[in-house]
């Protein structure tokens, strides 16, 4: 079953002017539920564009959409923010964890914006924190931890409402090497063992490799969609 | 998102950026403090002066010769002489005007009193011995008598100014001072007031009005007459009988053509507290203007957060927070700003306020009291509220209506 199914979609962008910039050329793919994808791509080649339109932070100019069945081109912005909130987990480049909160406390974020009942929250942020292995730094602020442990609350953050997807945006892009392979260890574990589906933007072959498959964008087209024949494992050496 | 968490979330907010929140109030602060301070004060002024026209007995009634001043230009009343011994006749006749208790006529004018070399520019008040009681004076010595009033005796109550003047300091008891050229009897001195009355007795010389009129002043009619009533409830209806009485005994048919006015403390009252309460609110009108300057900064200051916080606006959307969770996040720290300004101010308008009221009971020895502006404190509280969500309410949008995208593509 397909969890993500996307025709001819595009995006171009209006600076104003006549002039448009087309970002995004007309893709068309599909993601299995419990795929673990890749989009590489040199930079400018619509591969940012593309996980904004996945993950319901844009809007594309043209083209469909559907997520787990529903088409959700033209749902309002409430709805939009509805499944952003239920479906969807966010992990970015830098982080974005809020300063001067504890980790505990910007894990808990989502679920401010959720239909989980109140009582749950501190349970579900403590499990989310523990199972990325920062139990022990559950109340520290952002500034006494490294770059790895931050990408780690973030990862824990867009578990705390237990999508079916997440979407990571170079997420070891910011980080060395040891930090980055334990990042990509942790989300290749979401993968395998609790089934979440991920679609992850990189520019590094060492991180695609964890994934099954590889999509690479050329000018905001499909140039091509391989599966990856020697797949990293969640314990290969990281070599970045 | 539910409003406690709203509130968390807001007060979070407010509290990463402390010294320029603290900034930002001051507006609202200084605007709410000035509201504060002059409804407060205006209380204060309100209180004391009806506290003084009340001092006179609410059963006192005033007549006045001439119409009543149409204007500040109008001055015909000063010198009208309308006010004749027949009409304390015709007002003291039961029949005319039933509920008289007492009825008193003054004379007014200025003159010297001297006691060897010391002369002293002074007011002459003449009255019967019904002064001491309508004006709740307790001389040294003793006041004059009905009979010194009959008789047209040359007694003088002195005012403590004067006393202190002719006598430089020696007991002026028993001595005789000389007022247009005759020799007075001063058989009593007032205790200083210290000036805050309506009628400053400190600066006056008080003798029976028989002598007043005849030895100083040199006139046959009156300044005023002062008429009190048994009680209360008996002034409205007397001050009609005391109209009718004048306009007979005046030959006057049109009520519009009288020669005198009839004047009760409530009129006087009423008129006072509309004047004072009039500048108070002007003054407030004003002082709100601070307020308006003041939502402006809230405002500025509110844009520049949204802008700087783009990035946190487009993770929380990203997370799933909706326009209306941003747009209430950032309305409910713009009006936790003003409220938290207005507390401040009302606190700091109050504390100034008694602090001046104290000062003014000190210093100026009048009975000055300090009155809390409940109906200002709830206007400011009001108000506050009111300019967080008006000028709050510009940025809070516009913090809403960042797409996600934007806001986290924003460094």
């Amino acid at each position: 079953m397909n969890i993500i199914e996307v025709k001819n979609l595009k995006k171009s962008y209006h600076d104003g002017g006549e002039t448009s910039t087309v970002a995004l050329a007309g893709v068309t793919f599909d993601v299995r539920k419990g795929e673990f994808v890749a989009i590489m791509g040199p930079s400018g080649s619509g591969k940012s564009t593309l996980l904004h339109l996945l993950g319901l932070l844009d809007e594309p100019t043209s083209g469909s959409y559907h997520l787990n069945g529903r088409n959700v081109t033209g749902f309002s912005g409430n709805e939009l923010a509805l499944l952003r909130n239920r479906e969807i987990g966010f992990i970015f480049q830098s982080f974005n964890l809020l300063s001067r909160t504890s980790v505990l406390e910007n894990v808990k974020l989502p679920l401010y914006y959720s239909d989980v009942p109140e009582r749950e929250w501190e349970a579900r942020a403590r499990q989310a924190v523990e199972d990325v292995g920062l139990g022990h730094r559950m109340h520290h602020g952002q500034a006494e931890l490294s770059g790895g442990e931050r990408q780690r609350v973030a990862i824990a953050r867009a578990l705390v409402t237990d999508p079916e997807i997440i979407f990571a945006d170079e997420p070891t892009g910011n980080l060395d090497s040891k930090s980055g392979k334990k990042v990509m260890s942790i989300i290749q574990h979401l993968n395998e063992e609790r089934g979440k589906t991920i679609v992850l933007i990189t520019h590094e072959t060492s991180t695609a490799e964890h994934a099954e498959r590889i999509i690479r964008l050329i000018d905001g087209e499909i140039d091509s969609d391989t599966q990856v024949v020697n797949r990293l494992t969640a314990n290969d050496e990281f070599v970045k | 998102m539910t409003w406690k968490h709203t509130f968390k979330t807001s007060l979070t907010g407010l509290s990463t950026n402390r010294s320029r929140s603290i900034l930002t109030i001051l507006g609202i602060v200084i605007g709410i403090t000035a509201i504060m301070l002059v409804v407060s004060l205006g209380a204060g002024a309100q209180a004391l002066i009806l506290g003084q026209v009340q001092g006179l007995g609410t059963n006192t009634i005033a007549i006045i010769p001439g119409r009543e001043p149409t204007g500040p230009s109008d001055v015909t009343s000063l010198f009208s002489d309308s006010l004749k011994a027949k009409d304390l006749v015709a007002l003291s006749n039961k029949a005319n005007v039933p509920d008289l208790k007492s009825i008193m006529p003054t004379v007014i004018g200025a003159g010297t009193a001297s006691y060897g070399s010391n002369t002293y520019q002074t007011t002459i008040f003449g009255a019967t011995e019904l002064e001491g009681e309508i004006f709740d004076l307790h001389p040294r010595g003793e006041f004059y008598t009905q009979d010194d009033v009959l008789s047209q005796n040359s007694v003088v109550v002195l005012g403590s100014k004067v006393a202190d003047h002719l006598f430089d300091g020696e007991d002026g008891l028993g001595q005789k001072v000389k007022i247009k050229g005759r020799n007075f009897r001063v058989i009593g001195i007032l205790p200083a007031t210290g000036g805050g009355s309506l009628l400053n007795f400190d600066d006056m010389v008080l003798v029976p009005y028989t002598a007043a009129q005849d030895y100083i002043l040199g006139t046959k009619y009156f300044s005023r007459i002062i008429i009190q009533t048994v009680t209360d409830a008996q002034v409205p209806a007397t001050a009609q009988d005391i109209a009718l009485t004048l306009r007979e005994s005046h030959n006057i048919t049109d009520p519009t053509k009288d020669d005198f006015t009839v004047q009760t403390q409530q009129d006087l009252a009423n008129r006072l507290s509309m004047i004072t309460g009039t500048l108070t609110y002007f003054l407030a009108a004003m002082a709100s203007i601070a307020l308006f300057v003041g939502g402006v900064g809230i405002m500025n200051i509110m844009l520049v957060a949204v802008t700087e916080r783009t990035r946190e606006i487009g993770l929380r959307k990203a997370l799933g927070a909706r326009d209306r969770d941003i747009l209430s996040q950032f309305l409910l720290e713009a009006v936790l700003l003003t409220v938290i300004g207005g507390i401040v101010g009302i606190i700091l308008g109050s504390g100034l306020a008694f602090v001046i009221s104290v000062g003014l009971s000190q210093g100026l020895g009048v009975n000055w009291q300090f009155i809390f502006p409940w109906n200002g404190a709830f206007l400011g509280f009001t108000v506050s509220a009111l300019i967080g969500l008006v000028f709050g309410g510009y940025p809070a949008r516009q913090a809403s209506k960042k797409s996600p995208i934007e806001a986290l593509r924003y460094e």
